[in-house]
């Protein structure tokens, strides 16, 4: 079957069996290895995307259910070479180990700071307890999360002020 | 600390992490992210059986279904003979089943097609034909008379044991029993559960046809360890061998083993000639590969009238399941449990264990922990607690007690281990202030007497890390070193290669920061690389909280060769005398004159262009640092719970968490560390579980069964810390990635007990789920 659906900006297509799942849309078809698979029954959140800017979990779509709607997966989260605050805040508040939780875990981050730009502890924690991560404790998380809305709100307070690019760490 | 400190990025220091850049757009390099040309998709056929004799596979309709290249069997592996490989602790395991099943879970064959989606249809394809037999699955049920023979194909096995284990001393313990005044006796299970990261574990082999060359990407924390096995194995010559281990989505412990997929997907490319991608998805992960704990221990501590402790004996059941796959050290048949008698000045002890073999996966690995050290810490804190109960002292002065006092490091244990060092009143001092100890106290009194059921729960672990010294250490007889190789390039920029492999632990960060101390190249330029064979030097592997113990010294060590080097090269520039020279961080200076200076980058540009006549060129080296003894990391924690009447939930309301390991290199990691192992100890004592019911079935055998922590029941931790340097460490550094694994399940459910206590209520196995704590309420007449 012919699908098409906007990635991260841009029209794809692709023609796949009825029974492929978006995940493997994604990362088979448009390698968009970002997103990944950690459990096969919608439990643990590593293949989070955004679909229409809802979190949605690609491992229990289908390519098909998705054809014409919109998806952002955590390659579209940087604005060109500068990265994005939900990015800049897992970075500076080491909310991040191994990484593999963390594409998901910054699309819910982001998806929620879009719908409640300032949530308090316990908001951040219901948002994100779709995602599994086996390796922070999720402490460095909620502070990531929080990190990024403080930036949001600096930015929109000083719309010029340019968000740096990150430098490659050890600094 | 400065700006410009902060820029260097040296020990101590905080800084962010250099391998976040890749993760943060996505852009990490896993191993199902790899795509090679021509590649082919495995399946593996599992038995849904955990105990029956394979009468026949017919495999036609699978073999004629689209895109399957080959249906490959134990017999096929058989012919080449790789039906069976050797496991870490000397038994064997079947690569593919040819004769039995014995769990269920166990591989039995393997489609290769075109497309995984292929590979899976075809796999359902394959008939086998199974007569099932009865299935063992406790240690219990393993000894029993009449029980199934599992292990019928091994020579001499007549039954279900595999091995005894003995430690300490029996008669003086017996006569030191014989004196006690009193016998604390506590009997529990650490259940078996599993390190589930979040990526699963894989391969992708891909043998070339023409140069023989194999290069197996693998899901690998030892990968040169595995290189070696690989080549014991299939009798590959071990240059030939390239293991590729990439970026890693957590370990645990889960990915140190080799399993049966690896050596089947590199069979198959070696047959067919194409690169074969095996990655198991979340059930094959969780019910066929390496378990954690699974340990049925009974405690005895004798104790005099004044609250000392007089000895200590154990006995433990280990079940192993179907084959004794444990990767550990080879001599030690469980692990380090000798570390049981923890953090106290226990006199004697004796210590015994028995394996056993059971209808259930094989493989018991060390979740988040070195070698059975978490079910030896557990029991010991959640007896001392129970004898403090029991002896009407109260928990942490009990500790107190019979701590080994500072003075008395070394210290060599009643098993015989030489502790370090180690400062455990102090620990509990900070942990218990922290707490506000005897405040609490009173306020759980107080609620206490209005009819709530509220406790505190203390553990004051020790662990034994960082593996080895190698004379005693070694995996199949390769003894447990490892090693860092460093090259200085001429514009003063450096490359460090090491024989460990990162899974999420920040070494490419951390070991930056040690040469950026040691040799004062700033952190930024130091570029780590990991986990390619052909390029890294040999070493033993992450597991075991050993990366910084022992590669983390290499490191350290190579740095100073190199800088010694470089002292020199300075002389040579400045025209001065070598003795002369003053090295502060990143220059050497003349003695008195410190305007009279060169740069590390500027030894490190004269060692490849302008050299003291006879020196070689190049500013690079390697290390292979033995360690001289394993360090001894501790820490007390404390927690605070509330159990609802009504339900038997229990919900922790503090937890405060003060860990030693000695020097930090990079505090904000070290936190992390401990912050992710606390929420996996929480874990364990609260929610994970694998299990099975009579017939052998898993339960367990996916998140939905299997529970893990989210952001939501997990505790928000307090940290604290105190710093004890190990003495014979070149940076005073011990290890920190298990320690808050190992010694918070005990701190949690000593609180749960604590809670539970005034009902008569002295334990409760884990993982304490509300439906255990309301019916052991329930049983001491309890209601809301």
């Amino acid at each position: 079957m012919k699908v098409t659906m906007r990635v991260n900006g841009a029209e794809k297509s692709g023609d796949v069996e009825p029974r492929v799942l978006l995940v493997d849309f994604l990362r088979s078809n448009l390698l968009l290895t970002g997103t990944h698979i950690g459990c096969d029954t919608t439990s643990c959140g590593a293949c989070t995307v955004l679909l229409d800017g809802e979190p949605v979990k690609s491992c229990t779509l289908l390519a098909v259910q998705v054809d014409g709607r919109e998806i952002k997966t955590v390659e579209g989260i940087a604005q060109g070479a500068n990265l994005a605050p939900i990015q800049i805040g897992f970075h500076e508040e080491h909310g991040l180990q191994c990484g593999f939780c963390t594409p998901g875990m910054m699309l819910v981050g982001e998806a929620l700071l879009q719908r409640n730009p300032n949530p308090t502890d316990d908001e951040i924690r219901w948002a994100i307890s779709g995602n599994i991560c086996r390796c922070t404790g999720y402490m460095n998380i909620v502070k990531a999360v929080q990190h990024a809305a403080k930036l949001q709100a600096q930015a929109a307070n000083a719309p010029e002020a340019k968000q740096p690019a990150m430098a490659g760490g050890g600094e | 600390m400065s700006s410009t400190m902060h820029m260097h990025g040296g020990i101590g220091e905080s800084i962010k992490r250099k391998e976040d850049a890749r993760f943060l757009r996505g852009k990490g390099n896993y191993l199902d992210d790899f795509v090679l040309p021509n590649m082919l998709h495995m399946a593996i056929l599992r038995s849904p059986h955990a105990h029956a004799r394979i009468k026949s596979i017919d495999t036609k309709a699978a073999s004629a279904k689209p895109g399957v290249i080959a249906v490959v069997t134990g017999e096929l592996m058989a012919q080449h003979k790789l039906a069976w490989m050797p496991t870490l602790s000397g038994d064997t395991q079947a690569v593919l089943a040819t004769d039995k099943v014995r769990f269920q879970g166990q591989e039995v064959a393997a489609v290769v097609a075109e497309t995984l989606y292929q590979a899976e249809d075809a796999r359902d394809a394959i008939e086998v034909e199974y007569e099932i037999l009865q299935a063992v699955t406790s240690p219990e049920g393993a000894k029993a008379a009449g029980a199934p023979l599992i292990r019928d194909e091994k020579e001499g096995q007549k039954d279900n044991h595999i091995y005894r284990w003995e430690s300490g001393d029996k008669t003086g313990t017996q006569a030191a029993f014989a004196k006690a005044d009193k016998v604390i006796r506590l009997h529990t299970f650490y259940p078996r559960c599993h390190p589930s990261p979040l990526e699963t574990c894989g391969c992708i082999a891909d043998v070339n046809g023409v140069t023989g060359k194999a290069t197996i990407y693998m899901t690998s924390q030892a990968p040169h360890a595995i290189r070696t096995v690989f080549a014991l194995v299939t009798g590959l010559p071990e240059q030939q061998i390239r293991i590729i281990s990439p970026d890693i989505g957590g370990g645990f412990g889960n990915k140190v083993p080799v399993y049966p997929g690896y050596v089947v997907a590199t069979a198959a490319s070696l047959l067919i000639g194409r690169p074969v991608k095996w990655v198991e998805d979340r059930t094959e992960n969780l019910i066929s590969t390496g378990f954690a704990r699974d340990y049925h221990m009974t405690g005895d501590l004798a104790v005099d009238k004044n609250g000392k402790m007089l000895a200590l004996r154990v006995h433990l059941d280990s079940d192993n399941g179907a084959f004794f796959s444990d990767a550990q050290p080879s001599k030690f048949k469980a692990g380090l449990f000798h570390i049981v008698t923890g953090s106290y000045d226990i006199p004697t002890a004796h210590v015994t264990a028995d394996g056993y073999y059971t209808n259930k996966a094989p493989g018991g690995v060390a979740y988040r922990c070195s070698f059975r050290v978490t079910e030896a810490s557990y029991l010991i804190e959640r007896l001392v607690s129970n004898a403090a109960m029991e002896l009407g002292i109260d928990q942490a002065e009990f500790r107190k007690r019979n701590f080994i006092q500072p003075e008395q490091f070394p210290y060599t244990s009643a098993t015989g281990w030489v502790y370090d060092s180690g400062d455990y009143p102090k620990a509990m001092d900070v942990a218990l202030e922290q707490l506000g100890y005897e405040e609490l106290k009173k306020d759980v009194e107080a609620r206490r007497k209005k009819g709530e059921i509220t406790g505190i729960g203390i553990a004051s672990f020790t662990e034994v890390v960082g593996a080895g010294h190698g004379a005693e250490f070694d995996i199949l007889g390769l003894r447990m070193f490892d090693s860092a190789e460093l090259r200085v390039h001429p514009t003063g920029k450096a490359l460090l290669r090491m024989g460990v492999k990162s899974q999420g632990q920040g070494h490419e960060t951390t070991f930056a920061q040690i040469v950026a101390e040691e040799l004062g190249i700033p952190a930024r330029d130091v570029l780590v690389e990991e986990g390619d064979t052909d390029t890294a030097p040999y070493g033993l592997g992450t597991y075991a909280s050993r990366s910084t113990p022992v590669a983390g010294a290499a490191t350290a060590m190579v740095s100073r060769q190199l800088r010694d080097k470089a002292r020199k090269l300075a002389a040579h520039l400045l025209e001065a005398d070598e003795e002369d020279l003053v090295w502060e961080r990143g220059k050497f200076y003349v003695k008195g004159s410190p305007e009279k200076s060169k740069t590390i980058q500027e030894a490190a540009f004269a060692a490849y262009t302008n050299l003291p006549e006879g020196m070689q060129p190049g500013l690079e080296g390697v290390h292979y640092y033995d360690p001289p003894n394993m360090t001894y990391p501790f820490g007390t924690y404390a927690v605070v719970v509330d159990v609802d009447k009504g339900t038997g939930q229990v919900k922790v309301k503090r937890m405060v968490a003060v860990d030693d390991c000695g020097v930090r290199i990079n505090p904000m990691i070290v936190e992390g560390q401990i912050q992710g192992g606390l929420t996996e100890g929480f874990g364990i004592a609260f929610m994970e579980l694998i299990t099975f019911d009579a017939e052998g079935n898993c339960i367990g055998s996916n998140f939905m069964d299997y529970l893990l922590p989210t952001a939501w029941e997990t505790p928000k931790f307090e940290i604290g810390q105190t710093v004890t340097p190990s003495p014979h460490h070149p940076l005073g550094a011990k290890g920190v990635g298990e320690s808050a694994t190992v010694g918070s399940p005990a701190a949690f459910v000593n609180a749960v007990i604590d809670a539970l206590s005034p009902y008569g209520i002295t334990n409760i196995d884990m993982p304490v789920t509300s439906d255990k704590v309301w019916a052991a309420l329930r049983s001491k007449g309890v209601t809301e």
